[in-house]
């Protein structure tokens, strides 16, 4: 009889979130086994939930890079995976080691530790192999993550799987050498440079060749793609399929960021990035092959910033210096932290489930009514999971649909911050312009706070701020408010989405 | 004779692990090679190491001061084509 239940309980797909906005939870990752699902549900870059609750942090040991992106200028970090613009300090692995391990004693929720630059980190074999090396030995309880273009790849992988690896993420932007080279201009090849096509195919080659090898081995691989509009956009469904079938456990699409002022050919030279409309369409179309991650954030994701205050000042290298961190007792710590945030994670399902239920029985009592239509919501928060961000603060809005059975995370929206805090707000008009314009589709923007100014400016474009719910869970708040649209009436209008797109 | 790192180096380090012959200093305001110590790459590769991997145009000159990488050579468009070529992407 117990050994039936337990065997049941094990078998329930989807069963370590019930959450329906959980990006990477739930049933789309039903068909991974037990092990890996575990693994992924407190991994702040795969689980939409756990990323609510957990940070990773990124060091800056691999300064040099293989092959050249047109959208990267390698006077800043790779924008593979942070903020075109923002130049790191680049430590040296004992530097980096003894980082790591002060921040993860003083921010309990730093689980993932990531190498991922500034240039490609397995270019630098030597510098990020060495501090995975003293990471695994003296803090075994983070993660480790290394981001790459594939191309050293192959030739590392039996090196990289000798650490406490956890997960790669290959940058993996065409499967189609004409595509590839209308992106990489040349690449470092057996001490030459390549260039054009050639250049295309032999990276395409090395970075499937170090997928197989990879997930031949057990190790889970995500692949993020860069959406360029004209160049590979069409393509990337294309790559979906590819890496999928040969076992990457998620497909990631950003969108490309180009800006003349970042100095990046596609910058200079005028290429778009896509609408938010484009992004979301192609993440669809991508959806229905595997499992999709829409929270990225396209940024370091940095745990020095987690809690909505920025603590880098407490861990510049002068201040670490001085720091003797007793790691096994900051173990211990972290473990109670670890276990607390389970518990709170585990209330908040339960809590919501509740009030999907209620949503349900909510167009059940209307039945002549025809289905509400659904709603996109914008949240400001620092994480945690709860609505808990002054919108004049907050650098990304979390985009959640709220239809008549759930209230499912559609991605994120980085924006220029209009307020720095300070009296010196210069274009803050203009910034806040372009964070309505960022907010296009969305009908309500939930935060802790907000003045009085944006109110008026977001009101007028047609976007209700609601300031009602500060602290509360991001999918209850957002469930109430549609809740309220729909006893006030706003949810019957016919062509709601015309007038969506337009708000 | 001796390769040359100037201005507009970015200090990425891409070309420093690769020389043969240690001849680059992480230095500011940017990189340099020690012109005594770089041997050109002469014997040990076919094409100098930090000339193929170095990202920026126009920074690294050869023993005869010319740059190995002139401007159009990395994105593989030469400068005269470039006002057609903006066309076409920004057409995308
Ligand atoms: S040419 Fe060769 S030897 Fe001279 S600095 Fe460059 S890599 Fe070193
Ligand atoms: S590769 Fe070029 S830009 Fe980078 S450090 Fe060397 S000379 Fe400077």
């Amino acid at each position: 009889m117990e050994l039936k239940v337990i065997s049941d309980a094990a078998g329930t797909p989807g069963g370590g979130c019930a959450s329906s906005g959980c990006g990477a939870g739930g049933e789309k990752l039903a068909h991974l086994p037990e092990a890996i699902r575990a693994k992924i549900n407190n991994h702040p870059c795969f689980s939409e939930d756990a990323h609510h609750h957990y940070a990773r942090m990124h060091v800056a040991v691999a300064p040099a890079c293989n092959i050249q992106c047109h959208y990267c200028n390698r006077k800043y970090d790779c924008s593979n995976e942070s903020r075109p613009g923002v130049v790191s300090e680049v430590l040296t692995p004992d530097q980096a080691v003894k980082k790591v391990i002060a921040v993860a004693a003083a921010i309990p929720q730093m689980t993932v530790l990531g190498i991922a630059g500034p240039g490609d980190p397995l270019a630098n074999p030597q510098r990020t192999l060495e501090t995975f090396r003293q990471l695994s030995e003296k803090a075994p309880d983070i993660k480790l993550c290394v981001s790459t273009n594939g191309l050293a790849l192959p030739g590392l992988v039996d090196e990289i799987c000798k650490h406490n690896i956890e997960h790669v993420t290959i940058t993996i932007n065409c499967v189609d050498p004409d595509v590839g080279a209308k992106i990489y201009p040349w690449i470092f090849w057996n001490n030459r440079r390549v260039t054009g096509r050639k250049a295309a195919e032999i990276l395409i080659e090395q970075q499937q060749k170090g997928l197989e090898m990879l997930v031949a081995r057990g190790v889970l691989v995500k692949v993020n793609s860069v959406l360029i509009p004209g160049v590979n956009a069409e393509h990337l469904k294309e790559v979906s399929r590819v890496v999928k079938a040969k076992g990457a456990f998620l497909h990631n699409v950003m969108p490309l960021i180009a800006e003349p002022e970042h100095g990046t050919f596609y910058g200079l030279m005028g290429q778009r990035g896509p609408t938010n409309d484009e992004l979301t369409a192609l993440q669809d179309a991508c959806a229905g092959d595997m499992a999709m991650m829409r929270h990225c954030r396209q940024c370091r994701a940095d745990a020095v910033g987690m809690l909505g205050e920025d603590r880098g000042e407490e861990f510049t290298l002068d201040k670490i210096a001085e720091q003797d961190v007793d790691y096994a007792a900051a173990m211990a710590r972290r473990a109670e932290v670890h276990a607390a945030i389970e518990a709170s994670r585990a209330a908040q399902r339960n809590a919501s489930s509740e009030t999907f239920v209620s949503i349900a029985s909510l167009t059940r009592r209307r039945p002549a009514r025809p289905e509400p239509r659904p709603v996109l919501m914008a949240v400001a928060t620092t994480g945690g999971g709860v609505i808990n961000q002054h919108f004049g603060h907050a650098r990304e809005f979390l985009v959640y649909e709220a239809s008549a059975n759930d209230v499912r995370f559609v991605g994120h929206r980085k924006v220029d911050l209009y307020c720095s805090g300070d009296d010196t707000c210069g274009d803050g008009e203009s910034v806040l312009a372009k964070t309505i314009r960022l907010l296009d589709g969305c009908e309500v923007v939930l935060c802790s706070r907000i003045g009085y100014e944006p109110w008026g400016q977001l009101e007028s474009a047609g976007i209700a701020p609601n300031g009602e719910h500060a602290m509360e869970p991001i999918e209850d708040a957002i469930a109430a408010v549609y809740r309220e649209m729909g006893e006030a009436g706003l949810l019957e209008r016919s062509g709601g989405t015309a007038q969506r797109m337009s708000a | 004779m001796a390769y040359k790192i100037i201005e507009g180096c970015v200090n990425c380090w891409a070309c420093l692990p690769l020389c043969p012959s240690e001849a680059i200093r992480e230095a500011l305001p940017h990189f340099t090679i020690d012109a005594r110590a770089c041997t050109e790459c002469e014997g040990d590769f076919a094409d100098p190491q930090c000339a193929s991997i170095c990202p920026i145009e126009g920074v690294i000159l050869d023993g005869l001061g010319v740059p190995v990488n002139p401007p159009g050579s990395l994105t593989g468009i030469p400068p005269d084509r470039w006002a057609e070529i903006r066309t076409q992407i920004q057409a995308r």
